[in-house]
């Protein structure tokens, strides 16, 4: 390597966001990149229906989110329209025995580890912070603080170091993540250690209302580096290059070669939470020009191209896409709240005097309410 | 039995626990080829290899979120934070994730992780490196705080913190690192008594006397000195301030009706106040007069040269017995707001 007194970015902007490997462009025509295509050499017609099919159940699981948050059944949602590649091809690309640290957004990525109806809804209502067993899909607890899960990822993949074995370890976090302390001191550490992480920055160009510009001067990708990390910065809608470069990804980490980091170029076309209102902050014409590259659509004019996308095809897709729909619905509606006392559960593994204390009084003053059939505590004072 | 420094019979409740699990490692800055600022970590890396004593970056949430994933992943790390004043950029993630992250996955992830800290003032330190930071943690559901006063504690109540499946915030006092004390090293975990439990350090009649960590040598000392004019104090030496042994507490409080906390913290918020709230609720009949906290001022903590006027020091806390007992004391004769 050569080393120079002084590094001159050689782009000047971090928005440039045609400056990006592809392999499927927004005509859904395939392109040639031979970084990446040699990864997803394999991929035939079939494959493609399987990502088409797994994009289209995630669009239908946010937009009943949304929905449902509209109807007042859930408290908040993160939409993740738009982001449909980049979350379904990186997470295709997974063994089922790596380990992924999300954030809140990456619906598409809990759905390919393996998330049932329930899990994208229930703590979303507010019901429980989490409702699956991390160990069961090996992905963690959607993480709310920005950029913390980075680190966790780290930690995790240092411990599959130890225990001598290949499976990888990824974090997703956002653009606005990336300024974060946390998410640099993540990149320190799986550098210095070699640890075998992916770092996937899904860049949907807005933290809340900043944009990428507020974050970076200059690809994030481009940082990667600095920390001896190699990266690659990929179009984010495009689902085939997404899980070319997570394959790439993996496979570096994977061989004991150390950290990887994608940077996938995207766009959240909804607001921020269902509590955002994005027409404050960004224009009609670049969400126009943003739903131009729609991760889905693209796919579909591919598969067509190669007739691979028949009617039978299409309509089974719509079908599964209104049942997952409907179970998704119906886990929102059918929750019911744990008992009031609940609340105390699991605060600590081994019992701790003074919660145990608070939680003897707490079952006291409830135990004084008449039980009705909600369940002790909910009905009125004796 | 052996006589053991502080530091010492820590290293060897380190090196007792990296024996009995190989699932415990440890992991701070400059605790590797050096054995740490304070040399607590002596030796292990010969001892253990560099995959269990892990020197790392220079990061505190870097140290703190790297443990919480090899948690996730089955280890039990033990993290060395350098001083007291650089624990708190770690904070996020010890107070969100640490402490959390067993609640929010209702049990299924397990946060085994001690925090060790070397703590609080009275050695002459720079600044950042003599704060009292416990009530932060007091504060945090989820986390167990403990802070020990001598040898043999340290060497047992760490393994126990580091056996122990919930998070352990573990405040070591730089001020006793290097005293001297009988610690049995071939001590059962089971037989020690646990973690949570306080310990009457000495019995006593007129007054209880509550503290923890260093202030412990300073109440025993103001004790001593108070028994020359007439007063039986009770010592308590907390050991856990969360969970508070209040069975202890209450019973001596109720024995003696008199009750005075000493801390080096600062006052307002303080785990004395936490301390005086629930003796109050539970105690409140057998109160003969209104309990006292005598504590660091609430000020930055001041130079080094200074310090002496910030710590409660043996005549600070008998002016405390004092008021408890209504005697002439330095607060005779002004008008309470
Ligand atoms: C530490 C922290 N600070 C602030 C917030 C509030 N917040 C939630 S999401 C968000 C923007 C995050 O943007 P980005 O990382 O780009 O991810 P995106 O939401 O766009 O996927 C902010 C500021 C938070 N959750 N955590």
């Amino acid at each position: 390597m050569t080393t120079m007194h002084t590094l001159t970015p050689q782009t000047d902007s971090a928005t440039d966001i045609d400056d990006v490997a592809r392999l499927v462009n927004e005509d859904g025509e395939r392109v040639a990149d031979p970084e990446l295509e040699r990864w997803v050499a394999d991929v035939d017609a079939t494959a493609l229906q399987g990502l088409y099919r797994d994009m289209t159940l995630v669009r239908r699981i946010d937009t009943e989110g949304i929905a449902l948050q509209r109807q007042g059944q859930l408290g908040l949602w993160a939409p993740c329209q738009g982001q449909e590649g980049v979350q379904v091809g990186t997470a295709r690309a997974f063994r089922p025995d790596d380990f992924a640290f999300p954030s809140y957004r990456e619906i598409g990525v809990q759905h390919v580890r393996g998330a049932k109806p329930a899990d994208f809804v229930i703590a979303w209502r507010g019901e429980e912070h989490s409702t699956y067993n991390p160990y069961d899909i090996n992905t963690a607890t959607p993480q709310i603080i920005i950029g913390a899960q980075s680190l966790h990822a780290v930690g995790y993949a240092m411990g599959i170091q130890r225990d001598g074995t290949d499976q990888v370890a990824a974090a997703y976090f956002g653009d606005g993540a990336s300024s974060q302390g946390d998410v640099n001191e993540a990149m320190v550490f799986a550098s210095s250690f070699r640890a075998p992480v992916v770092f996937v920055c899904t860049n949907n160009q807005w933290a809340i209302s900043e944009p990428v510009t507020v974050q970076a001067k200059f690809p994030i990708a481009g940082r990667a580096p600095g920390f001896g990390i190699p990266s690659m910065r990929i179009d984010g809608n495009d689902v085939l290059a997404s899980l070319a470069a997570m394959r790439w990804a993996l496979d570096h980490a994977r061989s004991g070669k150390g950290p990887a980091f994608i940077e996938a170029v995207t766009y959240r076309m909804g607001p921020h939470t269902t509590s955002d209102d994005p027409t404050r902050y960004r224009r009609k014409e670049e969400v126009e020009r943003w739903r131009r590259r729609d991760p889905i659509a693209r796919v579909e004019a591919l598969l067509r191209s190669q007739n691979a996308f028949g009617d039978d095809f299409q309509q089974q897709v719509a079908a599964d896409a209104d049942a997952l729909g409907a179970a998704v619905r119906a886990a929102a509606l059918g929750a019911v709240s744990r008992e009031p006392i609940g609340i105390f559960d699991h605060v600590f593994e081994e019992p701790h005097s003074g919660l145990a204390e608070q939680r003897e009084h707490f079952a006291a003053y409830l135990s004084g309410f008449a039980p009705t059939e909600a369940g002790a505590g909910a009905g009125a004072r004796r | 039995m052996t006589q053991l420094t502080m530091a010492k019979a820590i290293n060897e409740g380190l090196r007792r626990a990296m024996a009995d699990d190989d699932k415990v490692l440890v992991m701070g800055e400059d605790i590797g080829r050096l054995g740490g600022v304070f040399r607590i970590t002596d030796g292990l890396l010969d001892e253990f290899g560099a995959q269990r004593i892990v020197d790392t970056p220079l990061a505190e949430a870097g140290i703190m979120g790297t443990a919480v994933g090899l948690a996730f992943r089955g280890y039990r790390p033990v993290v060395e934070i350098q001083f007291d004043g650089f624990v708190y950029p770690a904070f996020d993630q010890i107070v969100c994730q640490v402490a959390k992250l067993h609640y929010r996955t209702r049990g299924n992830v397990k946060m085994p992780i001690t925090v060790r800290i070397p703590w609080a003032g009275g050695v002459g330190a720079a600044e950042h490196h003599s704060e009292s930071p416990e009530a932060y943690f007091v504060h945090t559901s989820g986390l167990r705080v403990v802070a020990v006063s001598n040898p043999q504690d340290a060497y047992i109540m760490l393994r126990q913190a580091i056996a122990s499946d919930d998070p352990v915030v573990f405040f070591e006092p730089k001020r006793l690192y290097h005293s001297k004390g009988e610690v049995d090293l071939g001590a059962d975990l089971a037989d020690a008594p646990p973690m949570g439990l306080a310990r009457i350090a000495r019995e006593g009649s007129d007054v209880t006397l509550l503290t923890y960590g260093a202030q412990v040598a300073t109440a025993m000392d103001a004790a001593t000195a108070a028994e020359d004019e007439g007063i039986s104090i009770e010592v308590i030496d907390l050991r856990s301030i969360s969970p508070v042994d209040y069975r202890t507490v209450t019973a001596s409080v109720r024995k003696t009706g008199r009750v005075v906390v000493t801390h080096e913290a600062a006052r307002e918020a303080g785990v004395g106040a936490e301390l005086i709230a629930s003796i109050t609720e539970k105690c409140f009949n057998y109160l003969e007069a209104a309990p006292v906290r005598v504590t660091g001022h609430d000020i930055p903590y001041p130079p080094a040269k200074l310090e002496k006027h910030h710590l409660p020091d043996l005549d600070r806390i008998l002016d405390g017995v004092d008021r408890v007992l209504d005697r002439p004391n330095s607060l005779s004769g002004l008008v309470e707001s």
